[in-house]
């Protein structure tokens, strides 16, 4: 889980990053043009890779083609380092690259993510990798494949709107909370994958190269560093980011993106960072939340993390987190006193 | 601007379509041939004819939803300039076809989004232009709804609620909303029952003499023709046999199919 690196290669012998050059070299080719016109879905060759679909399969051969060896990856799932889909990728390419790994989103060169973009400010040498379960933001609107890439190619988005229109004259308020649709360099409208639209604004104007990758659609698509992206709303209804009452109960973090973990059956609750590496970092360097460990003298108390519930947001067909299984402590982390009590 | 640009046209008596030789083959079968005729603004023309007479290819060969075997359809653009259809790219034509034009299909399922509310419905075409207020497209639906007789209380319900003659009403509004100069109609009464059909079709001529439509109205029922065209067009087989003013043609057909078919109707 923390930096190693394996000089060796394993017993069973993997091309480097699993897929065989030629398709990394394809891959690269959609990527580069994925670059080159921003937020537009370029189809590709997909391969079968050894994980089931809605798992991260597109993200999982965006980073094998973008994978070098003297890169430190980070994998983080619902911003968590250690649920079961960010452990197993990270898992997959420290054995078939043997590339170090890492859970500082600072120390990390590459990071693939699913559903959050981290708290940290991503610079340019930093690339983010997203997994996408349904690249089309007009797919629940059109379901015609050939209507939507027309609606694309000739920049018709007004149905886009029409979405909104009706989550307003529903809700009284936009509400779309993730995957929220976004126009990327005045031009192509993208569906930012299923991240919260608490993140969209992190996407403008960001010095990180941002690739998207969706496995069962075989699109890839790409946010160049620096480019603008507008989330789209109505001139009297705009973009509105969430907010939250309390700051994060461990590390006492405000501005930054809670999750809501039960705590038992009477209605306790506690809201706690979702980025498990912000908040680790932040305990460490001494913020105390209401709820956290108090410091102990053992040194390092870092609580291990709570597991959140995902709420509010229903999954949308893409890879099952698992969510009950209490998160272990980062290694080399003291066992945190509370830790069975918060994770029960 | 648009009633101005009317009535210069008019003035000028100058078509707003025009077709010419429009013919269309189904392979070896024939769907429409050689058909010419022209639409001048503010103008209802019927199309008639018995089933599989080619009226509805010839609406789809107008509107350009299909392509033509031969032949061509031109329309006066807003700034007076009759355009060959064929020769405007993709996405001029499907402008012209959200902006100056409305289609209304039989079947309002196949023109309404069914899954959308009735405002949605309207607002579409709006923010298709580039609306971004909220309110104001709020405002002109609920309009809209108003001069369609549905009620105002309606417009966050979907259309699947709808009965069908309130789904064509609504089809209709969300056509009209962006004042389109030239309508399609595709027996826009058809299966809906009698007392519904007569509100329906009060409805769409007060609606075109209000906004000056021209309007091209396919229709088996010579009943519908009569009330709503001022100019009829007769097919059979692919061609049209008889044209002429509504009354001239209903009161004293020409040719023997045409008198058959107006004979055959009870009170028309």
């Amino acid at each position: 889980m923390t930096s190693q690196h394996t000089g060796e290669m394993p017993a069973i012998s993997y091309n480097f990053a699993y897929l065989d050059e030629q398709t990394k070299r394809m891959i690269r080719r959609a990527i580069l043009k994925a670059i080159a016109i921003p937020g537009y879905q370029v189809p590709f060759a997909a391969r079968e890779m050894p994980m089931p679909y809605g798992w991260g399969t597109g993200g999982v051969q965006v980073t094998a083609a973008v994978l070098g060896p003297d890169d430190v990856l980070k994998v983080i799932d619902q911003g968590a380092d250690d649920t079961t889909n960010a452990v197993a990728i990270r898992g997959f390419f420290e054995k078939t690259a043997g590339v170090a790994t890492t859970t500082a989103t600072t120390e990390a060169t590459l990071i693939q993510t699913r559903h959050r973009i981290p708290e940290t400010k991503l610079s340019e040498n930093q690339i983010l990798v997203y997994q996408v379960p349904i690249p089309e933001p007009l797919r629940f609107l059109e379901p015609r494949e050939t209507e939507t890439r027309q609606l694309h190619a000739l920049e018709e988005y007004g149905l886009m709107h029409v979405k909104l229109y009706e989550d307003i004259a529903r809700h009284g308020h936009i509400a779309t909370t993730y995957a929220y649709p976004v126009e990327v360099a005045g031009r192509y409208v993208m569906d930012p994958s299923p991240i919260p639209k608490f993140d969209n604004p992190k996407m403008d104007d960001c010095p990180a190269l941002q690739l998207f990758g969706a496995g069962r659609e075989k699109r890839i698509y790409a946010i160049p560093p620096y480019t603008t992206v507008r989330s789209l709303d109505f001139e009297d209804h705009p973009f509105k980011v969430q907010r939250f009452a309390k700051p994060c109960a461990l590390c006492a973090a405000t501005g930054v993106y809670l999750d809501e973990v039960i705590l038992d059956d009477r209605g306790g609750r506690m809201f706690v960072c979702s980025d498990t590496d912000y908040c680790n970092a932040r305990q460490a360097e001494g913020h105390r939340g209401e709820m956290a460990a108090p410091v102990s003298s053992s040194g390092g108390a870092v609580l291990p993390h709570p597991t959140p519930l995902p709420h509010g947001e229903r999954e949308q067909g893409d890879a099952p987190s698992l969510t009950l299984t209490a998160r272990g402590a980062p290694e080399g982390a003291g066992e945190g006193p509370f830790g069975a009590e918060i994770a029960s | 601007m648009t009633d101005q640009a009317n009535q210069a046209l008019a003035a000028a008596d100058a078509p707003l379509l025009v077709s010419e030789g429009l013919s269309k083959n189904y392979g070896a079968r024939i769907g429409c041939r050689d058909v010419s005729l022209d639409i001048y603004p503010g103008e209802v023309l019927a199309v008639v004819g018995e089933s599989g007479s080619g009226k509805s290819t010839l609406l789809g060969l107008l509107s350009t939803e299909l392509a033509a075997s031969a032949g061509r359809v031109s329309y006066r653009m807003r700034d007076g300039v009759l355009r060959d259809l064929a020769s405007l790219g993709a996405a001029e034509r499907r402008l012209l076809m959200r902006t100056d034009w409305g289609l209304i299909r039989q079947n309002p399922a196949d023109g309404l989004r069914m899954a959308v509310s009735a405002g949605g419905n309207v607002g579409e075409r709006l923010m298709a232009v580039g609306w971004r207020h909220y309110g104001n497209i709020r405002r002109e639906a609920t309009d809209w709804l108003g001069r369609v007789e549905i009620a105002a209380d309606r417009i966050d319900d979907d259309p699947r609620s709808f009965s069908g003659g309130m789904r064509q009403r609504l089809q209709i509004a969300r056509n009209l909303v962006t004042k389109p100069r030239l309508v399609f109609m595709d027996e826009p009464t058809g299966g809906l029952d009698v007392s519904v059909q007569a509100r329906l079709l009060d409805l769409i001529r007060g609606l075109v003499s209000e906004m000056g439509l021209a309007v091209v109205i396919v229709t088996h029922d010579l009943a519908v023709a009569r009330l709503l065209s001022h100019r009829m067009v007769v097919m059979r087989h692919g061609r049209v046999i008889e044209t002429g003013l509504t009354d001239q043609v209903l009161d004293d057909p020409r040719e023997p199919y045409t008198q058959l078919l107006v004979s055959s109707v009870l009170a028309a």
